[in-house]
């Protein structure tokens, strides 16, 4: 008799991802291949001021002198960064009547994680119709959020439009030297976010449900800036439940925040990229540099992530904790499965007095799935009084699945507090015939203790987010149990 | 009346090993059966399978379960239709909530006897009583299932959701093991509470201690996978007094 075990192996294998793959788009693009007239010429098509374009060369050089990363604990063929195309413009989607024209499947998975209808349209790429406008919708949106100064708006326009903001915090968190991808995300980039919350103002909306309008046209490269100043408060989150298709398989972002004295950025990210075959093949390289700078006293920023897609995920969303008194937090939950595999965790790095950061990471890994958190604390010298809290759990869904850690901890100041937590469970068949014996199905029962797993994450989450990504791991998690 | 469990001939083997050689029992609505045994005659075996566990393989004969074909169904189906196992060793389930879980087994079961699910005020005000009932500390209930329980608190835990999700047929897998006579008390208090003209219990157990508190209409030996003798509860009080040694070579009498 065939143990339950092999056939929920068995399932997670099989079970495909839902959505293809949109192809046969118009596009108007550059030749493959990456060279100084490439970046020209990005350049120029955004027509931006000769600094920016001087600060993408210097990008450029000093990418061609870096060699790509091999610590992380991930494995893929060797990547020809000739052979992608760095500039295309904006694409025309296919424009479908309604959502009747949609895959059924995409539709039930959009009910299902509770996605409003309007938002079906725009993501499904339906033609707006006076039912839902969304250019007006975007145009109230950004005349609330104007009249409390608030600037929320691509990266071009922010170039165009506010070039001493941008000038004055591009690179200042993640210098273009910092590492090889953010090298070149600097070098090529072409669009993004930009928001900056002036003094003292806490911004009355999520910065979500916009965001979410715009998401499809942000591209491979991307980049984000966030500016809060001094006492200002913003939740922004990036990234959609909703499946994410995408020709492009490297994924290179980066996103700098930086927090002023009593400034408060909570940036929440959910990413259902497309995860490859059942060989791994096609799935997206997530390759992301994240970093927050508390640079003024008090300053609080939080990360939260909900990564379940992706073939690889290579991210550590830090703080750098400058300003005294400074908070940083990390909230993550990363699902690997089929051949998917992360290598994600965070930074924390203490520079001022009294700063405290708190590490929480939930790894789950199933199938082939590998799960590497890797996170390093220092305490620098001056970093009186300093604490961290870190939790580090990992579960796993069969037995040829991978879960890995590797917790840096470097203290130079005697007077820091540190704990660290971690565990590793199984999600194990008495668990599941328990659950059985009261009436809950195989299925019900996984869900039941993956959420119990990742509630203190969840928790972290805009609320209405906290829902979809309970569904999103539901979702992912279906069909894995005989 | 129409029996609630009817097994006839019933063989299970793990890993080849055969374990249950041929049971037969018949347990009618109201009745408290007893299952006494000498360790590895195949108690707990007997157990698990009328639950459902597949690591055990049925190679031989028949279950009836209130008129249904038993080893046909799914482990959840067995428990929705109000089959109960209280388990020797309740497993941990870290980071799931204690009356998170209980109410979705609780609503699993009401939903497939196409009853309406209970609300959190309903259920809190269900459990509340409940766990009363059991002497259960309610702070446990905001813990995650069976995490850092005591051995006391993890059977108490068994029978109060036994209480919670009311079963046709109940079947306690040594709930005794390991209880000291307090809770030995509270247990088969919260056991007694339950019994009724349509509720059935199966009560395995080693020592016929328990079997003081939770008086049983009917005792029967399990020596060897087969049921070798059958009884009134004085059977309990003759096994105590001789041992399982003078059965163990006795022939298999047949069971009712």
């Amino acid at each position: 008799m065939p143990s339950t075990t092999d056939q929920t192996l068995q399932n997670w294998e099989s079970q495909e991802y839902k959505w293809g793959f949109v192809t046969d788009i118009e596009t108007d693009s550059a030749p493959p291949g990456l060279n100084e007239d490439i970046v020209r010429l990005i350049s120029a098509k955004k027509g931006e001021p000769d600094w920016l374009c001087e600060w993408r060369l210097k990008a450029y050089r000093h990418w061609l002198t870096m060699t790509e990363p091999t610590w992380p604990n991930v494995h893929y063929p060797p990547i020809d960064y000739q052979a992608i195309v760095y500039y295309a413009a904006p694409k025309k989607l296919p424009k479908l009547k309604s959502l009747d024209e949609l895959d059924p499947k995409l539709r039930e998975t959009y009910d299902r994680l509770g996605i409003p209808l309007e938002e079906q349209r725009l993501l499904a790429g339906v033609a707006v119709d006076a039912v839902f406008d969304s250019v007006s919708v975007a145009t109230t949106f950004q005349a609330k959020l104007a009249e409390l100064g608030i600037i929320f708006c691509s990266f071009s326009e922010a170039v165009r439009e506010h070039p001493d903001l941008v000038r004055k915090y591009l690179g200042t968190v993640v210098p273009y030297a910092d590492n090889f991808f953010a090298a070149l995300n600097s070098a090529v980039f072409t669009d993004g976010s930009f928001v900056y919350i002036p003094k003292g103002v806490r911004c009355p909306m999520e910065l979500s449900t916009y965001f979410r309008i715009n998401a499809r046209a942000t591209g491979q490269f991307e980049r984000t800036l966030i500016v809060a100043d001094e006492g200002a408060s913003v939740s922004y989150l990036e990234g959609c439940t909703a499946p994410m298709r995408d020709e492009n398989q490297l994924h290179a972002a980066v996103v700098e925040l930086v927090a002023l004295d009593d400034a408060r950025i909570k940036y929440s990210t959910i990413q259902n990229w497309y995860p490859g075959d059942a060989e791994g093949r096609g799935g997206i390289y997530n390759f992301v540099t994240k970093r927050g700078k508390c640079l003024g006293r008090r300053a609080h920023i939080s990360w939260t992530q909900v990564e379940t897609g992706s073939a690889i995920t290579w991210k550590y969303p830090s703080c750098i904790l400058l300003g005294d008194d400074s908070v940083g937090e990390f909230y993550s939950v990363a699902l690997t499965k089929g051949r998917q595999q992360a290598d994600t965790g965070t930074k924390m790095l203490h520079i001022g007095r009294n700063t405290r950061s708190t590490i929480v990471s939930k790894g789950i890994s199933a199938g082939h799935g590998q799960n590497t958190y890797r996170g390093q604390v220092r305490i620098n010298r001056g970093a009186a009084h300093a604490r961290n809290f870190t939790q580090c759990d990992s579960l796993l869904i069969g037995d040829r699945c991978g879960a890995h850690t590797f917790p840096y901890i470097e203290v130079h100041n005697h007077t820091a507090r540190m704990e660290h937590e971690a565990t590793t469970t199984k999600i194990g068949e008495d668990q599941l015939f328990y659950c059985n014996q009261r009436g809950l199905s195989r299925e019900d029962a996984v869900n039941m203790i993956v959420n119990g797993f990742c509630k203190e994450v969840f928790r972290e989450l805009p609320m209405e987010f906290a829902v979809e990504a309970q569904k999103l791991l539901e979702i992912s998690l279906e069909g894995s149990v005989g | 009346m129409e029996p609630i469990l009817e097994i006839r001939d019933l063989h299970a083997e793990v890993d080849g090993h055969p374990i249950l050689r041929g049971i037969d029992l018949t347990i009618r609505p109201g009745e408290v059966h007893s299952i006494m045994g000498p360790n590895g005659s195949g108690k707990s075996t007997l157990a698990q399978v009328l639950a459902g566990r597949d690591t055990y393989t049925v190679t031989h004969g028949t279950v009836r379960y209130r008129g249904q074909d038993l080893l046909e169904m799914a482990p959840e189906e067995r428990a929705c239709e109000g089959l109960f196992l209280a388990f020797q060793y309740p497993v941990e389930i870290p980071g799931v909530n204690t009356s998170y879980f209980l109410k979705a087994a609780l609503n699993a079961v009401r939903k497939h006897r196409g009853q309406p699910e209970l609300d959190a005020v309903e259920f809190l005000e269900l459990v509340r009583q409940k766990s009363r009932s059991v002497q259960l500390d309610e702070r446990l209930l905001n813990r995650a299932v069976n995490e850092g329980f005591s051995g006391g608190e993890k059977k108490r835990n068994e029978v109060f959701q036994m209480a919670v999700l009311e079963p046709h047929l109940a079947i306690l897998d040594e709930t005794d093991s390991g209880l000291d006579i307090d809770a030995l008390r509270v247990v088969a208090d919260g056991v007694n509470r339950l019994r009724g003209p349509q509720r059935s219990f199966l009560v395995v157990t080693h020592y016929q201690r328990l079997l003081d508190y939770i008086v049983p209409d009917f005792v029967h030996v399990l020596v060897g996978g087969r049921i070798v003798r059958s009884g009134d509860r004085t059977l309990a009080l003759e096994l105590e007094q001789k041992g399982y040694g003078w059965l163990e070579a006795a022939p298999a009498a047949a069971a009712r």
